[in-house]
């Protein structure tokens, strides 16, 4: 700390660009409004009605962008966004969706990173008859610059449909739609021009994602951009190259208010925490209780909840209880604070958590696929967090030495870890059993006992038993 | 030099080793803060909601970095995100990030540069009427949906993704541009089971679902699928090996054994199972993520069912607009709404949103058990004096 830049080619437009200024702005307004795509979209079109951003606006603009540049500056039909919309009618319409099922299609010497997607009705609609997927891994927290994104817009022009998702639920910058010839040329100039590589899909870790951390939050515990980076470059061949029973997802948060939901959705999830004190400014505690700062960071100004009353909404709300004010002084027994955080939220200007920092991991989380949802578990309270992150890397290569020997095809880590109980894990990556574990010890007592943890062991005869015992 | 113009472009499939790069991973993270972030990195002290979709954070050093959150949809065309960059070039040098949540933020280091931003994006329509870059999405409110591929781009899917969350975005837009409720309320959508988009943690979640068993391509299952895969595909055993009349070998299906996951689809795909009879939305209230007071919990199910509605879904619209609205008047302040329903009791969120409960919201899975009342803690409501009726309680 702090993260200084590291060595990478600066991306400059003006010289990778493939379009010219008067190729990018081909088409004026008045068109634009008059603008139909070849098929009738009557269903698509009602969704440009309405306030929130119209998806099928921005397709159509993009279908007229595409119709008007010239026929060499486009490796896929112009029709692509046309026959892409026509599609969507036909789906919204008969209710059902178009797209057939899977295809192995990638590049070479990757398992991953590429979904083959083709379209069923390949003779209504031929501009999208092969439409494959290109993840692209995102930089940390999705900040990009104006380069890097008209880059990538010329080069998904030229190669592709033009259409993409900013971004996929797991955290890829979302290429939507290409040829198969196209795959490897797009792979070319990703890593040669714009030296950006793939995410992950399928048995293999997925693209990692964090939180916005140190770059615009004060509450992040730990570096969670450096992190993420660090572990994502240091497992490339695990990211690229499937070789895991399923897939694994790390997700970083840089606190427990969780803003990339790591708890719920990834195998291995990174919470930041810390293990000293609330840090309290009590001159912004009596502004809060003045009302001369705004509650919650002004996150409810749109409605007179009455004046700040800090029994009522700091006091009394604490989950532990381990909060007292006495007009003057707020004081905090830090020892019994679960850090849930609400007192921070509540007060971020005379809050802050504590300075001695690290994280929580959890691990096992998933959507209902297939034994019903499951939340992350807490199994290691606390981690001291610095770079290189040796501590962080040594247990997860524990874990998935673990899961690659005892996990089935297509079972989640969180899976496993059911079927096996939490005991057999934790053993297996070597740490204790804490009552932090659990939410409340087992109430039953069907408990697997071990032979050597029984004097005498298992091994005694009827003879012996009969000998004390008439039949 | 400009990227190649040819059709293979510098790829040479002759010898596709020549020249390869590979596992050079992401764009290193650092080259794309803004200034005011690379100078005050790790050093914020805390962040106000000036008014809705305008953060200001203050670092130790004095320095302000003001974001002017705006929707987006997580589908995006090049020539939108080319506009994004117009505007980032205009106001922001040239720097934008994309939250979690599919919003899209825009950075200045000066209280002066909001207005002109803010006017600049509020002003930017669509043809169709349509704002491009709508503020808001900050504090206690309705931020962005976050939501899966649906007919856009996925195979299995149970309806639409992007047109319900259009439908939904428009008919919550007010909730967007204000701070009104008592905690911020999390709509997710899924289009199916699968849940890419992992809704089972949000105050609201909209999922699509089928109803209807998988129906069989006998003729060239064999053919197309790992047969043992697709039979242990089933969390119910509800699929077994068969064979047709002419001896093709195949699979049959129970029925009533099926719960309609597509997990079987998954691996095989002579197995589908959409039908637009068949397949809709299912609403679950109440999960969170954060472990603000209340620990991080699930989603419960309280409509089974809603039909896909093309193209503007107002069952589902006035459902959870119904249940946004309730929750507002009721709630306490900082309550999340599953912490509120639960506080009320959920026989009260039933009677108090109007949804009727059924046999359908009570889990009959795995560890449902975990999920039954076993005290006589409860509050009375209109369909507790049924039962009682119906058991011979009451007149």
């Amino acid at each position: 700390m702090p993260v200084g830049p590291v060595e990478q080619k600066k991306l400059n437009y003006q010289e990778l660009r493939i379009y010219s200024d008067a190729e990018l702005h081909n088409y004026t307004e008045e068109e634009l409004k008059s603008f139909k795509v070849k098929h009738a979209t009557p269903i698509c079109d009602d969704y440009e009605k309405g306030p929130w951003p119209s998806f099928i606006s921005d397709a159509k603009r993009a279908a007229l962008h595409r119709h008007k540049l010239p026929k060499e500056k486009l490796m896929l039909s112009p029709d692509v966004i046309d026959d892409f919309l026509g599609q969507l009618e036909l789906s919204y319409k008969e209710g059902e969706g178009h797209w057939k099922h899977g295809g192995i299609v990638g590049v070479f010497g990757y398992g991953g990173g590429v979904i083959g997607r083709y379209s069923d009705l390949q003779q209504e609609f031929p501009g999208i008859a092969h439409f494959h997927t290109v993840r692209v891994n995102q930089p940390g927290s999705k900040f990009y610059d104006t380069d890097f994104l008209r880059t990538i817009c010329d080069l998904w022009e030229f190669r592709g449909s033009g259409l993409m998702n900013l971004h996929g639920s797991t955290g890829d910058l979302v290429l939507l739609g290409t040829t198969t010839d196209q795959l490897e040329p797009i792979f070319y100039e990703l890593t040669h021009s714009m030296e950006q590589d793939l995410g992950g899909s399928g048995s293999n870790l997925r693209s990692p994602s964090c939180c916005i951390g140190r770059a615009r939050c004060e509450w992040a515990c730990y570096d969670t951009q450096d992190l993420c980076y660090q572990l994502t470059m240091n497992y490339q061949d695990e990211l690229h190259r499937p070789a895991f029973p399923y897939k694994f997802k790390f997700k970083f948060d840089g606190c427990p208010t969780g803003c990339v939901a790591s708890i719920a959705r990834s195998d291995m999830s990174y919470i930041g925490t810390w293990r000293d004190n609330i840090r309290i400014d009590q001159k912004a505690v009596l502004a809060y209780v003045n009302n001369e700062i705004p509650r919650n960071g002004g996150a409810l100004t749109g409605r007179d909840w009455g004046k700040f009353d800090i029994q009522k909404e700091i006091i009394n709300l604490c989950p532990t209880e381990c909060m007292f004010f006495d007009g003057k002084t707020l004081s905090i027994n830090d020892k019994e604070c679960n850090r849930c955080m609400h007192c921070i939220h509540a007060m971020p200007r005379a809050l802050r958590p504590g300075v001695d920092t690290g994280l929580s991991v959890l691990f096992g989380a998933k959507a209902p696929i297939l034994e019903g949802a499951q939340m992350a578990t807490l199994t290691v309270p606390f981690m001291k967090i610095e770079s290189p992150y040796d501590n962080v890397k040594e247990l997860v290569e524990k874990v998935w030495e673990y899961w690659m020997e005892e996990g089935k095809n297509r079972e989640r880590l969180g899976e496993m870890i059911q079927r096996i109980g939490i005991p057999t894990f934790i053993e297996a990556i070597g740490i204790r059993a804490i009552p932090q574990i659990v939410k409340e010890p087992r109430s039953n007592p069907y408990i697997f006992w071990k032979e050597e943890e029984v004097p005498g062991g298992w091994s005694r005869t009827i003879e012996e038993y009969r000998s004390r015992h008439k039949r | 030099m400009s990227m190649s113009l040819e059709k293979l472009g510098l790829y040479n499939p002759d010898k596709p080793m020549e020249n390869r790069i590979t596992d050079i991973g992401p764009r290193h993270f650092y080259q794309y803060f803004p200034e005011v972030i690379k100078r005050n990195y790790g050093k914020w002290l805390y962040h106000e909601i000036i008014k809705p979709g305008v953060h200001v954070h203050v670092s130790e050093s004095g320095e302000k970095c003001f974001t002017v959150r705006v929707g987006g949809s997580r589908f995006m065309s090049v020539e939108h995100v080319r506009e994004i960059c117009d505007i980032a070039d205009k106001h922001c040098d040239g720097k934008v990030r994309f939250t979690t949540r599919n919003n899209i933020e825009f950075m200045v280091d000066d209280a002066a540069k909001v207005d002109a931003l803010v006017t600049d994006l509020e002003s930017r329509k669509h043809p169709g009427g349509s704002f491009k870059f709508p503020v808001g999405g900050t504090g206690f409110g309705v931020t962005n949906i976050v939501h899966t591929q649906g007919f856009i781009h996925c195979h299995t899917p149970a309806t639409d993704a992007s047109g319900m969350v259009k439908a939904v975005m428009d008919y919550l837009f007010d909730y967007f541009k204000t701070m009104t409720l008592p905690a911020k309320v999390r709509v997710s959508m899924a289009c199916c089971l699968n849940m890419c988009g992992a809704v089972h943690c949000s105050d609201i979640a909209l999922l699509g679902y089928h109803r209807k068993p998988p129906v069989i391509d006998h003729e060239v299952l064999q053919n197309l699928c790992e047969i043992p895969l697709a039979i242990s595909a089933c969390p119910t055993g509800a699929v077994s090996p068969a064979k047709t009349e002419s001896g093709k070998k195949t699979v049959k299906i129970k029925n009533e054994k099926c719960m309609f996951c597509g997990n079987c689809y998954t691996m095989c795909q002579c197995l589908p199972l959409a039908d637009a009879e068949g397949d809709g939305v299912t609403i679950l209230v109440g999960g969170k993520i954060s472990n603000r007071i209340s620990e991080p919990k699930f989603s419960k199910v309280v409509i089974p069912f809603l039909p896909n509605e093309f193209p503007r879904f107002e069952q589902t619209c006035q459902a959870v607009a119904k249940i946004i609205e309730v929750y507002a008047k009721d709630a306490n302040m900082y309550e999340r709404l599953g912490d509120w329903a639960e506080r009320i009791g959920w026989e009260k969120f039933f009677e108090k949103t109007g949804i009727e409960f059924s046999e359908k919201c009570i889990d009959d899975y795995r560890l449902s058990y975990d999920t039954f009342r076993t005290s006589t803690q409860f509050k009375f409501t209109e369909p507790a004096w049924e039962a009682s009726r119906q058991a011979g309680g009451i007149e």
